[in-house]
């Protein structure tokens, strides 16, 4: 089975395609012009990871928190991960930094706030 | 009216006004203000959430509020004064600024050097001549981003996107995961000038079409919006009759193009560059008009903060020695775009430059496995081969001082692609 990814590493965005066994390990992988892409495509395919960054209400506030998760989370996981962050109470003060989440969705990874709100 | 003094004023406390203050502070220079026509300075990296920032300058990624936060720390710290909720009203050429605000009301400043640092603003629907009903639900793509992520509603439940930049595509991105249904992102090029980054992780991910040489062709809708056509559109970018496709939707984003704010800079006498809708500056980024310096996006619109803080650092600096009065008049040379050149910033270069020489510009088209060519006459200032140049990639190269030796000025600098 073959895969077609295209490289995000730099703007030639190279169109490659990763050829899968049967049980899904990677064959071969073609059309990269540097191993940046070589390595994307094998995290592409095993397991993608993402940063998800959004904004969440805050109790005694009008302007809304915004928050990423402190490191890249499994694509998969992103519907889970924005359900979750929805069940998050929180108030003002917020620091820069604060977790607001510790371990989202069983990943290790906490959510973090990426501003001050007074 | 009391006429106030400063030595540095700059208008605009986003990540351009605030490297440029932080820089001519750095240089000694005392008397800095930043007026800021916000209620918060940090300009639009407030509203621009997601991460991608700061990979060159600090070698993270952060999010566009971490990215301004730690510049408002360091102007902080550095005792810089900042004063927000003030419009600018005029400046003029001999740098009297007058300006407006709730708590001060009307006052006129005179400054040593002012820093243009407005940024840039969105091109509106006006500007595209789009047909159809003047419903409401019709956003450009900023405003929308703005309503999301920094006043906390959202626009809409169901989005088509016209144009393809980078804003829309984020913003694409944002709307399905606040919870809107995003139908398709319509391009009239039959390449989109975002990021391959963001058409991976923000249309890809997320299942949204993404339909190159394509327009909206109609707008329908009383009250609010009910529906978008989408034509596809031939290489002359007329729309092919029968290829029609309805939306129904209650939202309509724009992303087509960025415009330098340049309302002031006009008032001011300050010459613009009709490649770049900015400022025509010379290498130190100081105008057509002494003492009055432009950074960032009101100068060209960048793609990169990185380098927008990098300009403006410069800038702050060159304003530094200009109120100290450390540079004398000195002959300039013209810099002219080539062949696959567009806005090439600077416009002039002093002869005999002192410190390296940034110049960027934007290719006008896609070339692959070509070289860019910095020329004065027959001599080569700058060769360098590139696997590719992307108009939605602004290309940026430093020269040495010692790229300038032997000029005489009597030839102008030309920046070309060639193939």
């Amino acid at each position: 089975m073959d895969q077609q990814i295209t490289c995000i590493n730099c703007p030639v965005g190279c169109r490659m395609t990763v050829t899968l066994s049967e049980s899904g390990e990677i064959q071969s992988i073609t059309g990269n012009t540097c191993p940046r892409g070589e390595k994307y495509a094998r995290q592409e395919c095993t397991l993608p990871l993402r940063m998800i960054t959004a904004v969440i209400p805050v109790e005694n506030s009008a302007t809304p928190l915004s928050v990423k998760t402190a490191s890249p989370v499994p694509k998969h996981l992103i519907p889970e991960v924005m359900a979750a962050l929805k069940t998050v109470r929180i108030s003002a003060p917020v620091a820069l930094g604060q977790t607001v989440l510790p371990d989202v969705c069983g990943t290790g990874v906490p959510v973090i706030a990426t501003r001050p709100l007074e | 009216m009391n006429l106030q003094h400063v030595d540095i004023l700059i208008i605009g406390a986003g990540p351009a006004g605030l490297a440029a203050a932080i820089a001519a502070r750095e240089d000694g220079v005392d008397s800095i203000l930043v007026l800021e026509r916000e209620a918060q300075p940090g300009g639009i990296l407030r509203q621009c959430i997601h991460n991608g920032f700061g990979l060159h300058r600090f070698r993270e990624e952060l999010t566009g509020p971490e990215y301004a936060q730690r510049d408002i720390d360091r102007a902080r710290e550095l005792g810089i004064s900042i004063e927000c909720n003030v419009t600018v009203l005029s400046v003029s050429p001999d740098r009297v600024v007058t300006c407006v605000s709730p708590l001060q009301g009307l006052r006129r400043i005179q400054a040593g050097a002012v820093i243009l640092a407005m940024g840039c603003r969105e091109r509106p629907r006006g500007a595209l001549c789009t047909p159809g009903t003047r419903c409401a639900g019709i956003y450009s793509a900023g405003t929308a981003q703005r309503f999301v992520n920094l006043e906390g509603f959202m626009p809409g439940r169901r989005v088509v996107i016209l144009g393809s930049g980078d804003i829309g595509l984020i913003m694409a991105r944002r709307m399905t995961l606040q919870g809107a249904k995003v139908l398709a992102c319509v391009e009239i090029m039959p390449y989109s000038s975002g990021l391959n980054r963001n058409i991976v992780q923000c249309l890809q991910d997320y299942d949204i079409p993404l339909y190159l040489s394509h327009t909206v062709t109609d707008i329908r809708g009383r009250e609010r919006l009910e529906s978008v056509v989408v034509s596809q559109v031939d290489e002359r970018r007329r729309p092919v009759p029968g290829t029609e496709m309805v939306f129904e939707c209650d939202t309509l984003l724009l992303s087509v193009g960025l415009i330098p704010e340049n309302e002031l800079s006009e008032g001011a006498g300050v010459e613009l560059s009709p490649a770049t809708s900015g400022a025509v500056v010379s290498d130190t980024l100081e105008t057509s008009v002494p003492g009055i310096f432009a950074c960032g996006n009101v100068l060209h619109v960048h793609d990169l903060v990185d380098h927008v803080s990098d300009e403006s650092f410069r800038a702050g600096h060159a304003a530094a020695a200009y109120v100290r009065s450390e540079r004398k008049a000195e002959r300039l040379i013209s810099v002219v775009d080539g062949a696959g050149v567009r806005g090439c910033v600077p416009q002039k270069i002093h002869l005999a430059p002192v410190s390296p020489v940034t110049l960027m510009f934007r290719p006008s088209g896609v070339f692959r496995n070509a070289s860019v060519v910095i020329s004065s006459g027959k001599k080569d200032l700058l060769r360098r081969k590139s696997m590719i140049f992307t108009p939605g990639e602004m290309a940026a190269y430093d020269l040495k001082p010692e790229c300038f030796e032997g000029l005489d000025g009597s030839e102008p600098i030309t920046v070309r692609i060639e193939e």
